[in-house]
Parts: C-alpha cells; structure tokens; sequence
C-alpha cells in the first residue's frame, strides 16, 4: 500500500491538482478547502451522497460555474498540467479546449453529427486550413474512438437530435477528441441511459483512459469500481478519502466512507 | 360496471357546451374578416385591371391607375424595412445574449414594448420634428420611412427577442462549453436555428406598415404627384394616403376605385405575409431539431 501512496505524490504527473478549494454560492459554502490530485491518464471517480459538490468541484476544472457571475466565489487553486486556472489571465476558450466536458443529459448541438463531431476542432483551429477530406479523416477517427462510426457512417448529415440517447452520449464525447484534451470532465454521464448504453459508456469510457484523464462523477458505486482507477468520496463540500478504487472499496479507512459504500446514506 | 354515472353526463354536457362557445367566439372572429375580404373582392375586383395596376391617375384622381401610389408603398416599406430591420434585430440581440439579466436591462424591456403602444399620430409628429425639419430630409420617402421604421423598431424587437430565446439555453450552453465566444455561439447556433422565426415575424410586423396614414400624412406621403419617386429625397404618393384622399375629398370617386384600391393595398399585405410564411416553411424544414 505506502507504495502507491509514494506514486500518489509524485506532481509531475498530475494532470489535475485542486488546492485549498473553498467555493461559495453567495452566502452557501459548497466547498471548504478540497484537495484533489488527479494523475495522467487515469480514471479518477467522484462519489458521494447527492448535494456534497461533486458537480460544483468537477465545473470548478474547467471554470463553468462562472456563467452565474460574481454570485460565485471561489479562493485556493486549481491546477491543470501545472497551470492555475483560477488565474486572472487565463483564456477560458483555451481552458476549454484542454479541458472537455460531458453532462448528464447528452447535449449534442443541433447541427448534423458531422458537424457535431467538427465543431470544436473548427472553433479552435480556424486559423489553420483543413481540406474536406482532412476533416473526413478527423471526425471518422473520433468516431470510431466513440464506437460510433457504424451507427452513422452511413448518414453523417443527419441531425443529431435525432440519435437515440447512447448515441447522442458518445457523439458528445466524440466532439471533444478532435482537439486532444487533456483533461475529460464527465458529470454522471450515463444517469440518463438505459443499462445497456449505460454498459456501453462505461466500456468506452475504459477504452479512452491512458489517451486521457478522466474525472467522472458518478452516484452509482458499482459504476464506480467497474470504470476507475482511483476514487474519491465527498461528503459535505469535503473530500474524505482518496484512494485506488479497489482500496477504498475493500477496506476505506474512514468510518464515513464505510457506511456510504454500504448504503448508509441515500 | 363501467357505465356513466350521472355526474359523468353533467362533465360530458358543461364540456359540449364549452366546446361550442369557444367555436362560436371562433367564427364571430372569423365572419368580419370574411366579410371584408369578399366585399373587397365583389366591389373592388371589376376595377383591378392592367391599367388600374400600371397607369398614372387623370382626370383630378377619378380616372387611370394607381401606379405611383402602389410604387410609393414598395418605397416606403422598402426603405423602412431596410432601416429598422439591421438596427432591431441587433438590438435584440444585444438584449437578449448579451445584456447582463438586471434593472437596467429589464427597463429598457419595459419601455419598449411600452413604445410599441404609442399611436401612430404620435409617431407622425416626431417624425415631423426629427426627420423632416431637424435632419433637413424635408418632406421626402427617406423621412417617412425612417418615422415607420421607428414606429416599427419595438416589434422588430420583440419579435427577433421571442425567436432567440425560443433557441433552448442548453444549446448555448453545451456551446460555450466548448470554448466557444458569445459571438461564435449566436453566429453558429442561435441564429441558424432562429432565424425563421426572425424573419417571419418581422414580415407579419412590418407588413402592417404598408397600411398606415398618419405617420407617412406630414412626413413624405403626398396627395397627387404626376411622377414616380425616383430617389429617397422625393415625395411620393402611397395606397393608404391615396384611400384616404379618395375616400374623403375626391367629389364624384367611383365606388369601385375606391375599393378596388383597397384591394390591391389589402392583397399587397397578404402577398407579403404568404411570402414570409412559405419562408417560414422552407427554413423549418431545414432546422437540424
Ligand atoms: N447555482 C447554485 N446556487 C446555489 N446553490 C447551489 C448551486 N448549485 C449547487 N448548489 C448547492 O451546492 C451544493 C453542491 O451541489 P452540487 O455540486 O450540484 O452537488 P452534487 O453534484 O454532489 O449533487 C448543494 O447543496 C447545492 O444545493
Ligand atoms: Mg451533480
């Protein structure tokens, strides 16, 4: 076990390292002073009872929680590859760019899906000229990443409302590819699919780690020791425990985290 | 066991009954506008002829066409069109996906569906003051149209402001969550999927302009003018002033001139609403939700 723990502290291969993040909503305190190292490439899962601040830590990565304005405060940091994004200075189009998302509900555009999938690549690389079939390539790549060519290979002009939710989902993970992000936030990404799709995202959501770091909320724990590394368990705006998956499920080391894993609180 | 109880047939009959009064209030709605159009058409129709469309009137009015009146119309909706459409629909924009949601935006709101109530005479007075004597455009198109396009600006507004926000927020969002600017997101989402209804609306609003007197009366809009316009700097005769003078101060007007003049002012409305609504149809079919 210490050997893991000695991994844990090694920075240069975080992709994610929040400090001392306290973050209100007006007068409410949803978080109070989180810490949380996220390493490259891996899968890290967010757990705990609802209204403890997984969303509000996730949105606090890629600085969403802006859009409600100066009703929003947050104090301490948030590093991603080495770099504060809490900082004055920093370019939220690049920020995202770096830092994708993927919501609870699917949220394609309404656009086709070839223009879905392209839809990032072509806001953040206007400035460089693609041919067609340059494009072509990208979106089948990411695609195919998603597992999702087949489905649409045939009509790529369709609209992409029109997907059943599984795809909409993978559509709204293929977009993000094309840009190679460091960092995929995804926020209960399969509370809206059936079991099926839901089986489906998790195998994708495997498939992708290495290539990315994923930081995934979830509320269902067994989705959470099936598709993470490492996880960690939140309880009122804190983080309790932070441990390799299989770790913190088998013997947690904290009384809190116990009696959550075994169903104790909602 | 499955039959109606009596408290069944009393819902059923009050149900019938809301039923016809809603219908009935349906077809006294209906009935005026019916009417109207087939007196148009019953009186009005012997006199619509190539001559009446395209000739100049003689004879003091009572005899020839309409020509410089149907072409002063065009110019005036035109012209008018063309000043408060860019101006209304960035303002609504501005309001809408920009303007930070507090007082100040939520006034000017207010006051400008409060200014879309203001009669038109009114405007016609402004437009007098601003137009023709402080701007120094004189009594010309270019004043009337300006005092119309102000007159319509307000529901140029709210029509464009209606289809933005008729766009779902989660598409904004799910945008800029990409990375994407304000402006990215209203030039590759917001707009795309909203300028249907845009469009149509300002249509529909501007269309009415055709058929107002009063603010065109002092501002450009003239009795009788043996020529047609030829720049915005000129006077010019409309088919609502032109059935107003006819209408009123014309000793011996044929009947059928003046309706068949209606007519024609009434069809030109029509047209441009059909027009924007086969619009309508076309752009829906190819909205991608
Ligand atoms: N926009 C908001 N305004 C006020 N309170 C909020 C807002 N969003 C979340 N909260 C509160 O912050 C706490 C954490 O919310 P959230 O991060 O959504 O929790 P979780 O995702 O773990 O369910 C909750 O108590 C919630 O009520
Ligand atoms: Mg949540």
């Amino acid at each position: 076990m210490w050997r893991v723990d000695l991994a844990d502290r090694s920075r240069a291969e975080l992709a994610i390292q929040v400090q001392k993040l306290s973050l209100w909503y007006g007068n409410f305190q949803a978080l109070f002073e989180v810490d949380l190292d996220v390493k490259r490439g891996s899968i890290t899962a967010l757990i705990g009872p609802s209204g403890c601040g997984k969303s509000t830590l996730l949105r606090s990565v890629n600085r969403i929680n802006e859009r409600l304005g100066s009703y929003v405060r947050a104090t301490g940091s948030v590093h991603v590859l080495g770099h504060n994004v809490l900082g004055e200075d920093v370019e939220l189009a690049r920020l995202r760019r770096q830092v994708g998302m993927v919501f609870q509900r699917p949220n394609p555009l309404p656009l086709s899906v070839r223009d879905n999938v392209l839809f990032g690549h072509r806001l953040h690389r206007a400035d460089e000229k693609f041919s067609k079939s340059q494009e072509d390539e990208i979106m089948e790549a990411a695609l195919r990443q998603v597992l999702l060519w087949d489905e649409v290979k045939d009509d790529l002009g369709q609209r992409a409302i029109g997907l059943s939710l599984e795809a909409q989902q993978k559509l709204c993970i293929a977009r993000l590819l094309p840009v190679k992000p460091a960092v995929i936030l995804m926020d209960e990404p399969t509370s809206a699919l059936d079991p099926q799709a839901t089986e489906a995202l998790e195998h994708l959501i495997w498939e992708l780690r290495g290539d990315y770091t994923i930081l995934i909320v979830t509320h269902n724990m067994a989705q959470a020791r099936r598709a993470s590394e490492e996880t960690a368990f939140m309880l009122l705006g804190r983080v309790v425990e932070h441990r390799r998956t299989d770790a913190l499920f088998l013997t947690p080391r904290k009384q809190e985290t116990a009696d959550y894993i075994e169903g104790r609180y909602g | 066991m499955f039959e109606a109880t009596n408290l069944n047939r009393r819902n059923h009959q009050i149900q019938w009954l809301f039923k016809v009064l809603f219908g009935m209030m349906t077809l006294i709605l209906i009935v005026p506008v019916a009417l109207i159009l087939g007196v148009l058409v019953a009186k009005g129709g012997p006199a619509i002829s190539m001559e009446f469309l395209f000739s100049m009137p003689r004879n003091g009015l009572t005899e020839g066409g309409i020509l410089p009146a149907l072409i002063g119309t065009m110019w005036l909706v035109g012209v008018a069109l063309l000043a408060s459409v860019p101006v209304g629909i960035a303002a609504a924009i501005y309001l809408s996906e920009y303007a930070p949601d507090n007082w100040l935006t939520r006034g000017i709101n207010l006051a400008i569906i409060n200014l879309a109530g203001v009669p038109s005479i009114v405007h016609a007075l402004f437009g007098v003051g601003a137009f023709v004597v402080f701007a120094g455009f004189g009594a010309s198109i270019l004043a009337a149209s300006l005092t119309l396009a102000v007159m319509t600006l307000p529901v140029v507004i709210v029509a464009t402001r209606e289809s933005l926000q008729a766009v779902p927020m989660a598409f904004r969002e799910a945008c800029w969550n990409m990375g994407a600017t304000r402006w990215q997101t209203i030039r590759i989402v917001v707009l795309p999927n909203s300028v249907s209804g845009i469009l149509t609306g300002i249509i529909l609003e501007v269309s009415r302009t055709a058929g107002e007197t009063a603010p065109i009366m002092f501002t450009g809009a003239a009795m009788f003018l043996p020529f047609l316009p030829q720049g915005v700097l000129d006077q010019t005769m409309a088919l609502s002033m032109h059935l107003f003078v006819i209408s009123n101060s014309i000793p011996g007007m044929s009947e059928e001139f003046k309706y068949g003049t209606a007519l024609v002012l009434i069809s030109l409305v029509l047209l441009m609403n059909a027009l924007s609504i086969s619009f309508r149809v076309y752009l829906r079919g190819k909205k991608k939700w």
